[in-house]
């Protein structure tokens, strides 16, 4: 009951491929993409997961029961983020006309009245 | 009860015959007793997601709120340091991937020395991470140990620190785990206690070394890359 062994040569390819990804979250980061970085930066590192999740903890090769328990950790994640951040990102978006200025959402300040008036923080 | 020979009356007599000395007496086969064992090691996982998925929930939430403070301090971490500690801790899940093959193909003397090095280079992260905290609180970087904070942001810098504190302190704790689980299994391998019909630690210990490594690929570019080229005032 051996299960699936997988070529020594995959193991290493997956490596290679994870270094890369590596290599390219550190350089994107220095160009600056605005509001990409953030988006971009999380996909690479979902496509990193992904590709362990897949081959070096055997999901690809797992039972269809197994798998569903691998997606439910996910799907729970994503409820939890997901939810969240509709809240969060939509408070105030019907409070005031002209969009999300309202008192949950935006840049909180956090520096006294009496100091320097440069940027507010917004980019 | 403990019988040394268990025979399945109830199964047509199919299997009347002398179990392998590692199946449980209330498993069938040792496919079914491995299946039984990957998916509860997968439903400890999940809890593992959402106790780390609510550190990045708040780390979502004050990004969100302080963005010029996240990004001022995620600039004071060390990038070399971090992105060190990623390539070796994605190399210790390349050689605990290998370990688990090597006790698939029952290669002993392979699955211990494959072991062996995984944990050397658990051990080289948690020393680079020792350095790295080291720093911080040369530098006033640690929340409650007068924390120094320059500008207006030091408020919600302090914040970020405490999750910078709290989430690589959750995982280096778990690569203690991890590291503690590694020498029992490393004994068990040079014993001999594996076969390729039954190396079942070995790969579930391998599925939650690959889950911290996985915890830090998300926790590298968020905290120190991902505001690196936003430079705010």
């Amino acid at each position: 009951m051996a299960g699936h062994v997988s070529p020594k040569s995959t193991y290493y390819a997956i490596f290679g491929a994870l270094m890369v990804l590596t290599i390219v979250t550190i350089a994107v980061a220095y160009q600056p993409l605005g509001s990409w970085n953030f988006p971009v930066a999380i996909s690479i590192a979902v496509t990193k997961a992904t590709l362990v999740i897949l081959f070096f903890m055997h999901a690809k090769y797992s039972s269809k029961l197994t798998k569903l328990f691998v997606a439910t950790a996910f799907f729970f994640l994503a409820v939890l983020l997901g939810l969240t951040m509709t809240d969060v990102l939509s408070r105030g978006l019907k409070t005031y006309p002209g969009g999300a200025g309202g008192s949950g959402y935006g840049v909180r300040e956090p520096r006294p009245a009496s100091a320097a008036p440069d940027a507010a923080g917004a980019h | 009860m403990a019988d040394a020979v268990v025979v399945h009356g109830d199964h047509g007599g199919a299997h009347a015959h002398a179990h392998h000395p590692d199946l449980q007496h209330h498993f069938d086969t040792l496919g079914q007793q491995h299946e039984a064992a990957t998916m509860g090691m997968w439903l400890f996982l999940i809890t593992e997601v959402m106790f780390f998925g609510g550190l990045f929930l708040a780390y979502m939430l004050y990004r969100i709120w302080y963005p010029r403070a996240w990004s001022e301090a995620s600039l004071e971490l060390n990038v070399l340091l971090g992105g060190t500690n990623t390539i070796v801790l994605i190399g210790s899940s390349l050689t605990m991937a290998l370990a688990v093959r090597a006790a698939q193909t029952g290669l002993r003397k392979q699955t211990v020395v494959w072991l062996l090095l995984t944990m050397a280079l658990g051990l080289t992260f948690l020393v680079i991470k020792y350095f790295e905290y080291a720093e911080k609180f040369e530098h006033h970087h640690v929340p409650g140990f007068d924390f120094h904070f320059p500008g207006p942001d030091a408020g919600p810098a302090e914040i970020y620190f405490s999750l910078y504190f709290l989430m690589t302190g959750l995982h280096a704790t778990h690569m203690v785990i991890g590291f503690g689980l590694l020498s029992v299994i490393t004994w068990m391998a040079a014993r001999g206690r594996f076969s390729p019909d039954w190396y079942t630690p070995v790969e579930m210990s391998g599925l939650y070394w690959h889950f911290v490594d996985i915890v830090w690929i998300f926790l590298f570019p968020l905290l120190y890359l991902v505001d690196r080229a936003h430079h705010f005032a």
